[in-house]
C-alpha cells in the first residue's frame, strides 16, 4: 500500500486496498487503492464513468465490495449498508443528493436518524428547529422549511445535503461532486467550508472533475481511469497539466505514485496533443 | 384559482383575502375541493330524488335525511377501513389487487369457524365466541399480508404479479374452504361490529359524551401546536385563523353526532326491545307521521310523543373513524411513516440513509392484511353471514377511494383522509344511484368515469400548483 506520508508516519483514518466491484460484465473498480489522512483532503479526479462514485459508494455503504479490504485508523471494518458506514462516523453528499423529494428540508436532514419525543413519537418541531440552525450556518437566506424539497432550486437542494452530512458529527466526509448544482459564490461558500471541517480534522474525499477546485482545496489528488488508479500526488509534486494527462492519457509524471492504471509509455504526439490543450 | 374577470374591479384584493385564509388556516385546498364536491354529489342526489318522489331530506328528497346518511356510513365503514391501508402501500410504490380475495378468504374462513367450530365447541351464543374470532381474524390477515409482503420484498416480485396471484389464489382458497356455501348466522354479540341491530350503535348519550371530547380534542391539539411553536420561536398561526379551525372542526363534529341521533329505531324494533325489557309504553294517539310508539287501548301504533330510541354513531362507523385517526397518528407522527413517504419519494435515498426498506415493505402489507381483516369482520358481521364472493372487487373500489383521496400512483404522496373522504365519495355515488333506481350498468359507468375524471382533475391542479 502506498504511504505518502512514508512508512513512520501515523496510520491513515481510511485504508481501502484493492478494492473491485462489477456490474454485471463492467468492471466499474478494479482492484483500486486510496488512502486519506485526519483532516486531510484527497481529491479523487477522472472522467465520467471513471468508477469514482462507485469506488466512495463502497466506503459510504450503498454498494457491496466484490473484493478488498477497508480499515478504519488501521483496523479492518465491516460496511455492509450504509448504518455501517454511518455507525463509523463515515457520512457521504451523494452525487444524485439522495433526498427524498416528497418530504421537507428537516425530514431529510434526519432522515434514518430522526429525533423523537419522550413517547416514541416524531418530534418535528425540534427537527425543524435545528435544521433552521445548521441551515442558517450553510444558507442564511433559506426559508423554504415547510416545503418539500423537490420545489427548492439546485443550489438549496445541495445545502440541504451537505447540512445532512455534516450535523452528525462527521469522522470522514464524502463529497461527490458536491457543488455541481451551486452558482460561483455559493461554490467558494462550500470552499470555505471544507477548510474549516479539514481544520477540524475531519478527513474529505472530495470528487470532482473540476481540476481547479481540487487543486485550490486538496493536499493530495488520486486519479482514476477505467475503474482502475492511475495514480496519487501531492498537489505540490504535480503540475495541473500532468494531472490533466493522468486523467486523459493514465500518464503517471514523475511527481505521482502510479497505480496499476497508469501505462506504462504513450507516444509523444499524443502527450503534445494534451499539453497543448490544457 | 380562477382567472380574473374582465371589468370586475379589483379581482386581486379578493383573491388576495381567499389566499390569506388559506395560507394562515394552512388548509389542503385539495381536501376543500373533495368536500365541497360530496357536498355538491349530496344535494344532487336529494334534489333528484326529490323531483321523483319528494321526500323529508333536506332540498325535499330522500338522500339528505338522517337514515340514509347514517346507513351511508355504515356502508362506507369497510371500505374506508381498508383505504386507509391502500394509502401507504401505494405511497410506498406498491399496489395490493389482493385485499377482495383476501376479504374473501378471511370473511369465509372466520365465519366457518363460528358456526362450524366455536358454536358447536363452545354452545351457541358463549360470550368468548366473538373474541376468538376477532382475534382469529386479525392473526389470519396479518399472516396472509405478511406472505404478500415478503414474496415483494425478499424475492423481490413486483407487487403487481404478487397481488394478482393473491386475487386469484386467495378467491379460490375462500371458495375451497366452503365450498361455495353461505355460512350463517354469524354471533349474536359479533353481528354488533358490523352494525347490525339496534344495540350496535352506542345511543344518543355516548354519542354526545364522544362528539364533546372531540371537540375538547381539537381544542387542546391546537393549544398544545401553538405551545410547541412558542417553544422553538417559529411564526404563529393568527389567533383567528386558529379559530376558525377550530370551530368548524367542533361543528363538523357536533353536526355529525346531532346527524346520527336524529336517526330513530324502527317502531316495530323499539316494541320488540320495550316488550323484552319490560319498558312501560306510554299511552297516546296514532300519528303516521311520528318515529315513537304510543299504547292506544291494547293496540301499539306509531305516535309523535312516545317511546323512542335515537340511534346515534353505530360501531362500524366508530371502527372506521378509530382507524382513521390511528393510520394517520401512524403516518404523521411516527418513525414508520416517515419512512413509508420518504421511501415512496425516493427509495434509494431511503436505503441511503439508512431504512430497511425490505422490512418496511413486510411491514406495511402486513398492515393491510390487518386491515383487511377489520374489513372482513365488518363486512360479515353487517350481513350475518359470509360466502366467497363477499369482497369480490373490493380492490377496485379501495384503489379507487385512495386515489379519488389524492393519492400518487408515482408514489410518494397521499393522506389518510383523503381516501376516507375518497371512500365516502365512492359510496355516495353508488347509493344515491341506487336511491334513484339505476341501473347498475349505469351505476358501473358512472363511477368509472368519476375516477378517471377526479385523477384529471388532480393532476391539473398539481400542475397548477407548481
Ligand atoms: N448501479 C450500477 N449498475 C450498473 N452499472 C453501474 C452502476 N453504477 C455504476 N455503474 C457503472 O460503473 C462505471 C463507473 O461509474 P461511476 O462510478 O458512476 O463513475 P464516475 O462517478 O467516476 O463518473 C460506469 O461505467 C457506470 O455505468
Ligand atoms: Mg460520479
Amino acid at each position: 500500500m502506498s504511504d505518502n506520508t512514508g512508512s513512520s508516519g501515523p496510520t491513515p483514518l481510511v485504508e481501502m486496498r484493492d478494492m473491485s466491484i462489477a456490474f454485471g460484465g463492467v468492471k466499474a473498480v478494479n482492484h483500486a487503492s486510496i488512502d486519506l489522512f485526519q483532516g486531510e483532503v484527497v481529491g479523487l479526479l477522472g472522467h465520467n464513468g471513471a468508477g469514482k462514485s462507485t469506488l466512495i459508494k463502497i466506503l459510504s455503504g450503498a454498494y457491496k465490495r466484490d473484493a478488498g479490504d477497508i480499515l478504519i485508523n488501521g483496523e479492518p471494518v465491516k460496511i455492509d449498508n450504509p448504518r455501517d458506514a454511518k455507525a463509523l462516523g463515515i457520512e457521504t453528499i451523494y452525487q444524485t443528493l439522495a433526498l427524498a423529494d416528497n418530504v421537507d428540508a428537516a425530514a431529510n436532514l434526519y432522515l434514518g436518524r430522526e429525533l423523537r419525543t419522550r413517547w416514541g413519537t416524531l418530534d418535528d418541531i425540534a427537527m425543524e428547529s435545528q435544521c433552521r440552525q445548521v441551515m442558517g450556518r450553510l444558507n442564511p437566506n433559506f426559508r423554504r422549511f415547510k416545503e418539500p424539497v423537490k420545489s427548492l432550486s439546485g443550489g438549496q437542494r445541495q445545502s440541504v445535503a451537505i447540512a445532512r452530512a455534516i450535523h452528525f458529527n462527521a469522522r470522514i466526509l464524502i463529497m461527490d461532486e458536491p457543488t455541481a448544482a451551486l452558482g460561483p459564490q455559493e461554490t467558494a461558500q462550500v470552499g470555505e467550508l471544507i477548510k474549516q471541517l479539514k481544520a477540524e480534522g475531519i478527513g474529505i474525499f472530495l470528487i470532482s472533475h473540476d481540476i481547479h477546485d481540487v487543486f485550490d482545496l486538496a493536499d493530495r489528488v488520486t486519479v482514476m481511469k477505467n475503474g482502475r488508479v492511475v495514480g496519487t500526488a501531492h498537489v505540490r509534486d504535480v503540475t495541473k497539466d500532468e494531472v490533466l494527462g493522468m486523467i486523459i492519457l493514465g500518464k503517471c509524471p514523475p511527481g505521482a505514485i502510479p497505480g496499476p492504471g497508469a501505462i506504462k509509455d504513450i507516444p509523444a504526439a499524443a502527450q503534445a496533443a494534451v499539453m497543448g490543450h490544457a | 384559482m380562477s382567472a380574473p374577470a374582465i371589468g370586475s374591479h379589483d379581482p386581486a384584493s379578493e383573491e388576495g383575502l381567499i389566499r390569506r385564509f388559506l395560507n394562515a388556516t394552512e388548509l389542503d385546498t385539495r381536501m376543500l375541493g373533495m368536500v365541497g364536491a360530496l357536498l355538491v354529489i349530496w344535494a344532487g342526489f336529494d334534489i333528484y330524488s326529490g323531483i321523483l318522489r319528494p321526500g323529508d331530506g333536506l332540498f325535499g328528497g330522500s338522500f339528505l335525511t338522517p337514515r340514509n346518511l347514517w346507513i351511508l356510513m355504515v356502508q362506507t365503514s369497510s371500505i374506508a377501513v381498508m383505504a386507509t391501508g391502500m394509502v401507504l402501500i401505494i405511497v410506498m410504490r406498491q399496489i395490493d389487487l389482493s385485499v377482495g380475495s383476501m376479504l374473501s378468504f378471511i370473511a369465509v374462513s372466520v365465519g366457518y369457524l363460528q358456526v362450524y367450530g366455536l358454536g358447536p365447541a363452545l354452545g351457541v351464543g358463549h360470550p368468548a365466541i366473538w373474541i376468538i374470532a376477532v382475534l382469529f381474524a386479525l392473526v389470519m390477515g396479518a399472516l396472509v399480508g405478511c406472505l404478500n409482503g415478503v414474496l415483494i420484498a425478499y424475492l423481490r416480485i413486483p407487487s403487481f404479479i404478487v397481488t394478482l396471484g393473491g386475487l386469484i389464489a386467495y378467491s379460490g382458497l375462500a371458495w375451497w374452504v366452503i365450498r361455495g356455501e353461505t355460512v350463517a348466522p354469524m354471533d349474536q354479540t359479533y353481528k354488533l361490529i358490523g352494525g347490525n341491530g339496534p344495540l350496535a350503535s352506542i345511543g344518543p348519550f355516548w354519542s354526545w359524551i364522544l362528539a364533546f371530547l372531540a371537540c375538547g380534542g381539537i381544542v387542546a391539539a391546537i393549544i398544545t401546536g401553538r405551545q410547541q411553536r412558542r417553544r422553538f420561536k417559529f411564526p404563529l398561526r393568527p389567533i383567528w385563523a386558529e379559530t376558525v379551525i377550530g370551530v368548524v372542526g367542533s361543528l363538523v363534529a357536533l353536526g355529525a353526532t346531532w346527524l346520527v341521533n336524529s336517526y330513530p329505531w324502527a317502531p316495530k324494533v323499539i316494541e320488540k326491545y320495550a316488550l323484552e325489557h319490560n319498558i312501560p309504553i306510554p299511552d297516546g294517539a296514532l300519528d303516521a307521521s311520528g318515529d315513537a310508539i304510543c299504547r292506544e287501548g291494547d293496540k301499539i301504533v306509531r305516535c309523535v310523543n312516545g317511546l323512542s330510541f335515537e340511534t346515534g354513531y353505530a360501531i362500524p362507523v366508530l371502527i372506521a373513524i378509530s382507524v382513521g385517526f390511528l393510520m394517520t397518528f401512524l403516518a404523521m407522527r411516527t418513525r414508520f411513516g416517515r419512512y413509508v413517504y420518504a421511501t415512496g419519494g425516493n427509495p434509494e435515498a431511503a436505503e441511503l440513509a439508512g431504512v430497511n426498506t425490505k422490512r418496511l415493505t413486510v411491514m406495511i402489507f402486513t398492515l393491510m392484511g390487518v386491515l383487511v381483516a377489520v374489513s372482513a369482520l365488518i363486512s360479515t358481521a353487517r350481513l350475518d353471514s359470509a360466502t366467497n364472493s363477499l369482497g369480490q372487487f373490493n380492490e377496485l373500489y379501495v384503489i379507487a377511494a385512495a386515489v379519488i383521496g389524492g393519492t400518487s400512483l408515482a408514489g410518494g404522496i397521499g393522506t389518510i383522509y383523503g381516501a376516507l373522504l375518497g371512500a365516502l365519495l365512492m359510496q355516495s355515488l353508488q347509493s344515491g344511484m341506487t336511491l334513484l333506481n339505476f341501473e347498475s350498468a349505469y351505476k358501473d359507468m358512472v363511477v368509472g368515469a368519476v375516477l378517471v375524471t377526479a385523477v384529471w382533475l388532480d393532476q391539473v391542479y398539481r400542475a397548477r400548483m407548481k
